[in-house]
């Protein structure tokens, strides 16, 4: 592999642990990329992030502020890191920082000319849950009905317009499937107390949960997608083994997503699949999965994508992909030198 | 002050029987130093008034303080 | 050999996972002066503690929230929301700025009309207006902000008796897509109380409805919301062109804009997730100017927003009274201010700086105010430098609602400074002392003696 162009990519989600961030996935992908000798500069939140001490992967890393520290404390910690690694690219790869990173993506061109490829926030607040439903109905793409409530005197009128089960959503996370009103209760009072006004309420639908990684380039078009089933689930609801399937129809629903909100970068949407083969969007995530390696394995190099499209490099949608193909996780315990442990816990960088 | 204490010099501490790591500032440093090295808290105070400007009512409250945190972190012997 | 100085020492358990070296960088960044003005001075000269306002920065927010509006829109009024800092220094800043007032009380109202502000730029708001005050706002020709139905009648009575064109207004509650709805002030929109209010004063020989005005909420992070209630105001002022043949003077989308403040419970960072003023504007104008109106019938647009103003012109600087240990090993810091005159610290995590260098080490800590009161917190939980007896401290974005609402508990309030353009330092409010309350005080005769 000669003549690959030399870059420098800083990466987030370091977290390569039993419920994995995308980091280490996103990473390994570059690594094995054709066009880019990258060298990786790991950016991560803990100490205790499995990829601080993967050097074979991750070059060098630096600890990172909290996304609650706010863009004004990034940008001071970016500035000295670009100072002295000179990137070319960041890839986030956390739900909770990605507020902070679009915020402050023109500034971080601006100031240090690092390139980011991120969903525009109104793409980032269109995917939100409580208006998901609305966003499907508007785009032809079935999103089970849902409704957000305000209070607990809203329940009682639920059964108008749902059957049981029905799923209790948190804004930002947790779902709980409910059987019966007074379950509804409970599960308001608990998320609600958790994660404030509204709840949303949203029909169940049993099936099988199919999953697509995928890219957009901003102006509606699909790069590339490549759907997974989940073989085996975690207690933590993440996927342990999945399949690479072949499913144009579930593609086809994914080229309708990124079209309808021109989505920009990576994501993972969730869909399932019920018992008459229709599909219906669940959640879309605003950034590539943990499981984005698959596609990679298949023949679709997205992370390597999304670079390209960062660096304004020619990218060709991806059209096929090797279908079968699987995933499975396992842990690995790697030996580190309390050394390493106390450059990172100290000087913030290792 | 426990002998076995991993002391470097970033500030970095490691307690090998127990497992825990600490973090201290350069004046936490040279008190622990001095510690180890058998120094009465008596004698530490000394030493920190002849190195740092500070009064001694205060440094005596922050000495004091301080080795209240390393007897409760318990990287002190119980003989002080 | 030259002694170091010395910095407190200090000991911290790396837990495992968060060690955040470089977090809160910024949150320590020592603030060592405001607008030029030592901080150091202003505590000698003042006290501590004491409020400051930078006339530089109000003027310079005053400005650009209009240069918002009027971009956008031909005809803007803005009015200062009396309540959230009534301070007569400050409010002369707004006035010769060209803005009006608006106020929610009588005390409100007599401090406007002092300051010398003309009755008929006076907006009157608020649930409780006496008959006295209604009576005073008429002969000003103020307009009255109708809030209820009681108060429409009373002012009906009272026009109809005095035999004058009264202006009123009315405030409108609506549904906006935010939640908790504040619909416990004026005419609800949906259930077409405020457009029966409406047929009442129009039918009203004596009563000139002059504006529609709404209030949505505070600390407002939706913009959507403004396009919202807009629309509904100028639905209104479409019906009554309609039905009364009659062009409503303004609109008054009220306040609620944010400040930059991060609320407890928010993860991200105030200053990361408000809209700009730019954003409020392009929200409320862009409805109204789509709605239809006739060029030469386009309503006046009133703004009165208050905290979004005011809150980064408003610094409190204190000082340390002592540091501790609580019983969990937890570092306490005590400040000799508290809820008492920080009263917006029950709802915002502020912004706390310190006012001198440190090092980099630093602490998580319990800020206590200084009252002899459990409540008295001022943050649960900050990482700051290794602050001591005696070092000082500047709390930023304090300017809304402080100085209004802070209470003479325990300690006496204490003095406020305006830093003005030449970087001069005025005393706009002296500090209180035992005089300025005892002599609100009367002892009676039986109880002016006792033995010990």
């Amino acid at each position: 592999m000669v003549n690959r162009k030399k870059i420098t990519v800083g990466v987030t989600g370091l977290n390569n642990i039993d419920s994995p961030g995308p980091g280490i996935p996103v990473i390994r992908s570059l690594k094995e990329s054709k066009i880019y000798d990258v060298r990786i500069i790991g950016l991560s939140y803990e100490s205790l992030e499995p990829g601080l001490y993967m050097h074979e992967l991750v070059d060098y890393s630096y600890q990172i502020p909290l996304p609650g520290a706010g863009v004004e404390s990034l940008l001071q910690r970016l500035s000295y890191i670009n100072s002295v690694e000179k990137l070319d690219v960041i890839i986030p790869n956390f739900d909770a920082e990605l507020h902070n990173f679009i915020k402050a993506e023109k500034q971080i061109l601006d100031a240090f000319g690092i390139k980011m490829f991120l969903p525009t926030l109104e793409q980032f607040d269109a995917r939100q849950k409580s208006v998901l439903y609305n966003f499907g109905k508007e785009n032809g793409i079935k999103v089970p009905y849902s409704k957000m409530i305000f209070s607990a005197a809203e329940i009682s009128k639920l059964q108008h317009e749902f059957t049981y089960p029905m799923v209790v959503k948190g804004k930002f996370y947790d779902a709980s499937i409910a059987y019966t009103s007074d379950q509804v209760t409970s599960y308001f009072h608990k998320i609600s107390a958790k994660w404030g006004l509204p709840v949303i309420i949203q029909q169940f639908v049993s099936g099988q949960e199919v999953n697509v990684t995928a890219i957009g380039d901003g102006n509606g078009n699909c790069i590339g997608a490549v759907p997974m089933r989940k073989l085996y689930i975690t207690d933590k609801g993440k996927a342990w083994a999945g399949v690479a399937t072949d499913d144009s129809e579930l593609i086809d629903s994914a080229k309708k997503v990124i079209k309808a909100l021109k989505w920009k970068g990576g994501n993972e949407l969730e869909f399932i699949r019920n018992n008459d083969g229709e599909y219906f969007l669940l959640e879309i995530n605003p950034r590539f999965p943990a499981w984005v390696y698959l596609a990679t394995g298949c023949g679709q190099n997205h992370p390597e994508a999304l670079v390209s499209l960062a660096l304004g490099d020619k990218v060709k949608p991806f059209n096929e992909y090797i279908a079968g193909k699987m995933f499975v996780r396992y842990s690995y315990d790697m030996i580190v030198d309390l050394k390493e442990y106390e450059k990172i816990s100290t000087i913030g960088e290792v | 002050m426990k002998k076995n204490i991993a002391l470097s010099d970033t500030g970095f501490l490691f307690n090998p029987s127990t497992g825990d790591s600490y973090s201290t500032n350069p004046i936490g440093l040279d008190i622990i130093r001095e510690l180890k090295d058998g120094s009465s808290p008596k004698e530490v105070l000394k030493f920190i008034l002849g190195k740092y400007e500070v009064e001694e009512s205060r440094i005596e409250k922050d000495l004091g303080d301080f080795i209240d945190m390393l007897k409760s972190f318990q990287l002190m012997d119980n003989n002080g | 050999m030259s002694k170091i100085i010395y910095e407190r020492p200090v000991i911290t358990k790396l837990n495992t996972g968060i060690s955040n070296k470089f977090g809160t960088r910024t949150e320590y960044t020592p603030v060592t002066d405001i607008d030029g003005v030592s901080v150091k001075s202003i505590i000698k000269e003042h006290g501590s503690p004491c409020f400051v306002i930078s006339e530089k920065q109000l003027r310079k927010n005053i400005r650009s929230a209009q240069r918002a509006f009027k971009t956008r829109y031909p005809k803007v009024q803005f009015a200062w929301s009396y309540k959230t800092n009534y301070i007569n220094a400050v409010c002369n800043v707004f006035h010769q700025e060209g803005i009006w007032a608006e106020v929610v009380s009588g005390f409100e109202y007599q401090k406007a009309i002092q300051n010398g502000v003309p009755g008929n730029k006076i907006l009157f708001n608020g649930p409780d207006k006496t008959t006295e005050e209604l009576k005073t706002a008429m002969e000003n020709n103020s307009v009255i902000h109708l809030d209820h139905f009681d108060e429409l009648f009373e002012v009906s009575a009272m026009a109809e008796e005095r035999k004058q064109k009264t202006r009123v207004a009315i405030r409108v509650n609506m549904d906006t897509g935010v939640y908790p709805m504040w619909d416990r002030f004026g005419f609800n929109y949906e259930n077409g109380q405020a457009w029966n209010c409406i047929n009442k004063v129009m039918a009203n020989e004596w009563l000139d409805l002059t504006g529609l005005h709404c209030h949505i909420g505070t600390y407002m992070l939706a913009v959507s919301a403004y396009s919202i209630a807009a629309s509904k105001l100028c639905d209104l002022a479409v019906n009554i062109k309609s039905q009364w043949n009659k062009s409503i003077e303004y609109l008054d989308m009220g306040g609620g804009f944010a400040s930059a403040n991060s609320l407890k419970g928010s993860y991200l960072q105030g200053a990361d997730i408000i809209p700009t003023i730019d954003e409020y504007a392009e929200a409320i104008t862009s409805v109204i100017l789509n709605y239809g109106f006739k060029q030469n019938e386009l309503p006046l647009l009133i703004l009165e927003t208050g905290r979004a103003m005011i809150d980064d012109a408003g610094y409190l600087l204190g000082s340390v009274l002592a540091t501790k240990r609580l019983s969990d090993g937890r570092r306490a810091t005590i400040m000799d201010f508290g809820v008492n005159i920080l009263f917006t610290a029950f709802w915002y995590n502020h912004k706390i700086s310190p006012a001198q260098e440190f090092s980099h080490h630093t602490e998580d800590m319990v800020l206590y105010g200084p009252l002899c009161m459990n409540i008295d917190v001022v943050r649960e939980s900050i990482t700051l430098p290794l602050l001591s007896k005696g070092d000082n401290v500047v709390v930023h974005r304090v300017g809304a609602y402080n100085m209004t609402q802070w209470m003479q508990f325990i300690q006496m309030r204490p003095r406020v400074v305006m830093i003005d353009e030449k970087g001069e330092v005025h005393i706009i409010r002296e500090r209180e002392t035992i005089q300025t309350l005892e002599q609100l005080e009367s002892m009676p005769k039986h109880l002016s003696s006792f033995e010990l």
